[in-house]
């Protein structure tokens, strides 16, 4: 598949044109990524999409940007709502993934008790939480995907704690399938999709998904900003089979961190702890690297 | 068809299960199931189901628990599920939900006390609270108008007139927990009085349609008006459904609004669930000793049969009407409706508001001779009175 290639711009593409996304949003490049690899796999879907930016992407009734089924679920039950849907769906031997799109307050936050009872299931969906690591829709605040030290409208002298580890939570239940996506790496991206479109059971995606409202970045960066967070090791790109077997997609090379806080207003420069913060990243993949060859 | 000796939560586990079955034929049935007491049987006994085309989902919680029932009903399944008391609170946001969705799902509450303090006994606030949803709300007695009400909750819900959700209510353990005689359908009467479900706004699995997310005001404006306007189709609708149910089990599944000894009372107590079997008793022994009293029993609470109350009081000068719930700085909230449906149509009528059997307390003979004695001696309707307490003792602070 050509990651670059123009979209068709009929209504069956799963995000249409003119749709009210803000410039640069990391979503709608997740939502683009996820069209493409539907298409190349010939596979549908439906969406399920709790409260969040991504069902304000639909616009107004009755006209919407999906060109797929999509329902609207309460902010905790999106994993909840795709379980009774899919299971309607086996029981008709109907084709289509039924895919969760959340963000990361109701993934981390609101809807964890939901999502985790959905992977201890094993539900046969996909839930994809695309990770601006803030309540974007509502204006701004801190979830607990928020990274240490980020301002948001209720952290305005910067967050004190860190990131919740939201993959090592799915993992632990032991589903067929989780993975981390940039989509600074739109051919591991693509392949990812790819892999989980051709899997059953439950299967978790986290993309890690920029938001230059709420990061209070420059549009144009976003794609450099989510490489950066890739290549200094902030955001390890890995998949998990069964809760067991780590592979590490992209190794970091060693990039300094300074420059993702430095192009983010959300970031004080001089409140950045930056040795705490190569130190955390090192322990991570070491941790990672460990696991990864462990199971290999 | 054979005759059991039931309760009221296998009751229900038996219509929710037979109607689920009954929709194999179509796009089968699927649930989300939770625990609470006094309802946990209920599930239990739709878990053991073996059903031909359906999946029950035990999820972590009431919200959940409502929001697979919600997933799978807009994928066009026959969908159901029961709690009760705090659970129906949690559950309350997908209950919400499924109403303006207009998905016809139907649910047994049972109703018990809503905690603080903990009480698992019986108190109707729980499925009232519910009262100003888009939800069909029918209040019954015993095990038999469990069943019956449960099947015929699927067949008006279902109906395109309608397609709005119901909810079956019982009190907790009176009737949830104690066995009486019923009559237990046959599977292929109950395929027969519920046809394939057809849900005409299901989503298709082909179609690029959104349900659920932005509409403007005058959008949603129109899409409140068409619940109001189904809302005042179900009496009309219900009729025909009892009618078929008739045809079909050879039973009468009951009237909105059941009267015993109205044609000439001047006083009429005004009641819901088991409160009218005690109360019908009472009715019946001072009808023999030849006093004008009456007995009306709510069966629907939404929508409010406000026409049917007020030709079952025609002959009223004063109504006790008991609640076994409280409205928190109000009083019951059958009081409110029953008021507001005589506002205006009968300002003359003295109708007085009874808190009794909240908590859990019992409502017996005497309880309700002493409402009856206090109705009586009235120069006008008052405050609502505390049934079984003493409001005037200090100690109550």
């Amino acid at each position: 598949m050509n990651a670059t290639a123009p979209l068709a711009h009929d209504d069956k593409c799963l995000l249409r044109p003119g749709n009210t996304n803000c410039g640069g949003c990391g979503m709608s490049v997740g939502l683009t990524m996820l069209g493409r690899a539907l298409d190349k796999a010939e596979d549908s879907c439906s969406l399920v999409i709790p409260a969040c930016c991504g069902i304000v992407t639909a616009g107004a009734y009755p006209t919407t940007s999906y060109g797929v089924p999509t329902i609207a679920s309460t902010f905790a039950s999106s994993p909840a709502v795709a379980s009774g849907y899919a299971s309607i769906r086996d029981l008709n031997n109907e084709p289509g993934q039924v895919i969760c799109w959340a963000g990361d307050g109701g993934t981390y936050d609101i809807g964890l008790a939901t999502l985790s009872a959905a992977a201890e299931r094993n539900e046969n969906i996909i839930y994809i939480c695309y990770d601006n690591e803030i309540y974007g829709n509502t204006g701004g605040q801190r979830s607990s995907a928020t990274p240490a030290g980020a301002r948001t409208t209720t952290t305005p002298t910067g967050k004190v704690e860190g990131k919740k580890d939201i993959m090592s939570i799915m993992a632990a239940h032991a589903i067929p399938y989780a993975a981390t996506l940039s989509m600074a790496h739109p051919e591991d991206f693509a392949e990812k999709l790819a892999t989980a479109l051709s899997m059953t059971g439950m299967r978790f995606l986290l993309i890690h998904s920029p938001c230059p409202t709420g990061w209070k970045s420059e549009p144009e960066d976003s794609i450099e900003l989510v490489r950066i967070a890739v290549a200094s090791g902030l955001f390890p790109v890995y998949e998990v089979f069964d809760g067991a077997r780590y592979r590490i997609s992209i190794k970091p090379d060693g990039t300094d961190p300074a420059e993702y806080f430095h192009r983010q207003r959300r970031f004080a420069d001089d409140e950045i702890d930056l040795d705490e913060t190569r130190r955390v990243c090192a322990e991570r993949m070491r941790r990672l690297e460990v696991l990864a060859r462990s199971f290999h | 068809m054979s005759v059991q000796v039931i309760t009221g939560n296998h009751a229900a586990g038996y219509a929710l299960s037979a109607a689920g079955e009954a929709n194999r034929t179509s796009r089968g049935t699927a649930c989300g199931i939770y625990p609470i007491t006094p309802q946990t049987e209920i599930v239990e006994y739709v878990a053991k189901f073996p059903f031909s085309k359906g999946r029950v989902v035990p999820v972590e919680s009431e919200h959940s628990a409502m929001a697979v029932t919600i997933g799978a009903s807009i994928a066009g399944a026959r969908a159901f599920t029961a709690s009760s008391s705090n659970g129906l609170a949690y559950m309350t946001e997908n209950i919400m939900v499924a109403g303006y969705y207009r998905l016809p799902i139907v649910m047994v509450g049972v109703n018990r006390t809503l905690g603080p303090p903990w009480n698992i006994w019986a108190d109707q606030g729980d499925t009232l609270m519910l009262r100003d949803f888009p939800w069909l709300q029918l209040y019954c007695e015993d095990s038999q108008e469990v069943l019956d009400t449960t099947l015929l909750a699927f067949r008006l819900a279902e109906d395109h007139r309608i397609l709005l959700p119901a909810l079956t209510c019982m009190d907790a353990f009176i009737v949830s927990h104690t066995q009486t005689e019923t009559t237990m359908p046959d599977q292929a009467d109950v395929d027969r009085y519920l046809p394939d479900l057809d849900l005409p706004h299901r989503m298709r699995y082909d179609e690029a349609r959104t349900i659920g997310g932005l509409a403007w005001p005058h959008e949603g404006l129109s899409m409140r008006l068409e619940i109001d306007e189904a809302m005042k189709r179900v009496p009309d609708v219900y009729q025909e459904c009892r009618q078929r149910f008739s045809e079909v089990f050879g039973r009468d599944p009951g009237d909105v609004i059941q009267t015993f000894g109205t044609e000439d009372a001047t006083q009429i107590l005004i009641v819901t669930g088991t409160m009218a079997t005690t109360a019908r008793e009472v009715v019946r022994e001072r009808r023999a000793a030849g006093e004008k009293i009456g007995l009306v029993k709510i069966k629907m609470f939404r929508p409010f049969p406000e026409g049917a109350l007020r030709e079952a009081c025609a002959t009223a000068e004063r109504v006790a009407v008991l609640d076994r719930n409280y409205a928190a700085g109000t009083g019951g909230v059958f009081w409110q409706d029953t008021r507001a449906a005589f506002q205006g149509h009968r300002d003359d009528l003295l109708i007085q508001n009874y808190l009794t059997g909240l908590c859990g307390e019992d409502v017996t003979p005497a309880v309700i001779g002493d409402i009856l004695e206090d109705l009586s001696e009235r120069d006008a309707a008052g405050e609502p009175v505390w049934m079984g307490i003493d409001t005037t003792k200090e100690t109550l602070q």
